[in-house]
């Protein structure tokens, strides 16, 4: 049977993205950022995950407005990653598991998750920067991938007490996967963060740092939080962390913590990232 | 007609993109979206003005993007995500978007970045 053996989630900031591309890790400006994830690397060196389920949003690369799936699964063979504007590198596309993805998708649509099927799928920074930050050196992507793409930017967007719904059936559709395959689930976005308007700018440490924690020990009580109430503490854009709780619904109740990391500013956004595992954790000292 | 009001409509200097917005900013958005691809920069960049006419931007955004105002057009409709294709061909990063909507220099702006340790609120 496929099991997930952890979950992840991290910013996807383009800045990232752009600095690794052209090797700034250890400037110090990126050094206090990029140190956050080397126990991320040794922890999946560690797993050797087969597949990754990247729960993700597309920022206009594989969507535009004219048709917005609020949640959307691919089942491609690969997922390639091209020019959004944005002045980034195109990296490798990343191969799917057809077989993985018409699982998930038959699973959510019998759990009443009315998904979009996308035999094609082009994946954005929203998907690569996170790829780029876990294998930075990686010649081809280690793993194969299923992107799961939520609506984060046409209002209205599904509440966090829905993504967090979504996540658990995403687990229950791994779990229940006949083959053997070592599954790590990705929540991207966020933190605090605002890119438009007169409050562009806006950060929220002390609220970043509760939903930190309280996504580990509690993260029903953060689904009680309206977008409303999203768009006020963390920012227009900051309400990417609907993603977080997708990853979170997606592990055991008992998923615990392996490493959490957070950093002010990237760009003009608060970077944070956890690493929680479904069991007792396989390294000591990650 | 009557667009709904939503209970985010309280939370100061923020334009979150609803169906009122993506309607007025259709236009707008859709030749962002055009941007993906490198041979529309460049022809965007060889005549601003035809090429906003041919994705019928209205008076408003045509005047806001000869002018550079990212304020207004977020005002006007467009999408931040769609924006950041059209402020990229302008030479202008994330920062300098943010900075330039605040109303403050880069550089105030990346202070205030560096000091946000606690909430920045307004």
């Amino acid at each position: 049977m496929a099991r997930i053996v952890g979950g992840i989630t991290t910013s996807h900031i383009p800045a990232i993205g752009a600095a690794i591309s052209k090797g700034l890790q250890n400037t110090a400006y990126w050094k206090p950022f990029f140190d956050g994830y080397a126990p991320v690397r040794r922890w999946l060196d560690a797993v050797e995950p087969d597949v990754a389920v990247v729960i993700y949003n597309d920022h206009g690369l594989s969507f535009f407005l004219d048709q917005i799936p609020t949640f959307a699964v691919g089942a491609a063979t690969q997922y390639p990653n091209e020019d959004s504007g944005w002045g980034l590198e195109t990296l490798p596309p990343v191969r799917g598991d057809l077989e993985l993805s018409w699982h998930i998708i038959e699973s959510l649509v019998a759990d009443e998750f009315d998904i979009t099927i996308c035999q094609e799928m082009k994946v954005d920074h929203g998907f690569i920067v996170p790829m780029m930050t876990m294998w930075p050196d990686a010649k081809e992507w280690p793993i194969t991938a299923v992107p799961v793409a939520v609506n984060t930017v046409q209002h209205p967007l599904p509440s966090a007490a829905r993504c967090y719904k979504l996540g658990k059936a995403i687990g229950r559709a791994i779990e229940s996967y006949p083959d053997d395959l070592s599954v790590v689930v990705f929540g991207t976005g966020g933190m605090s963060h605002q890119l438009q308007g007169e409050r562009a700018g806006f950060i929220n440490k002390p609220f970043d740092t509760m939903f930190m924690e309280t996504l580990v020990e509690n993260p029903e009580a953060l689904t009680r939080l309206s977008n409303a109430e999203l768009i006020r503490e963390v920012g227009s854009e900051g309400i990417e962390l609907i993603m977080w709780l997708a990853m979170r619904g997606a592990m055991t109740r008992g998923a615990t913590l392996v490493h959490s990391h957070y950093h002010i500013p990237v760009s003009s956004t608060a970077a944070g990232v956890l690493v929680l595992e479904n069991s007792a954790p396989a390294l000591a000292g990650v | 007609m009557t667009w709904d009001a939503h209970d985010y409509d309280a939370v100061p200097g923020t334009y979150v993109f609803n169906g009122r917005r993506a309607a007025m900013g259709y236009p707008l958005n859709r030749m962002c979206m055009s941007f993906n691809h490198a041979e529309n920069r460049e022809a965007f960049r060889q005549d601003e003005a035809v090429y906003c006419e041919k994705y019928g931007l209205s008076p408003a955004q045509r005047d806001a993007v000869h002018t550079r105002d990212i304020l207004r057009l977020v005002q006007l409709g467009g999408n931040i995500y769609y924006l950041a294709k059209l402020a990229g061909i302008f030479g202008l990063s994330v920062q300098d978007v943010g900075a330039q909507q605040r109303g403050i220099t880069v550089d105030e702006f990346k202070a205030m970045l560096e000091q946000s340790g606690e909430p920045i609120h307004g």
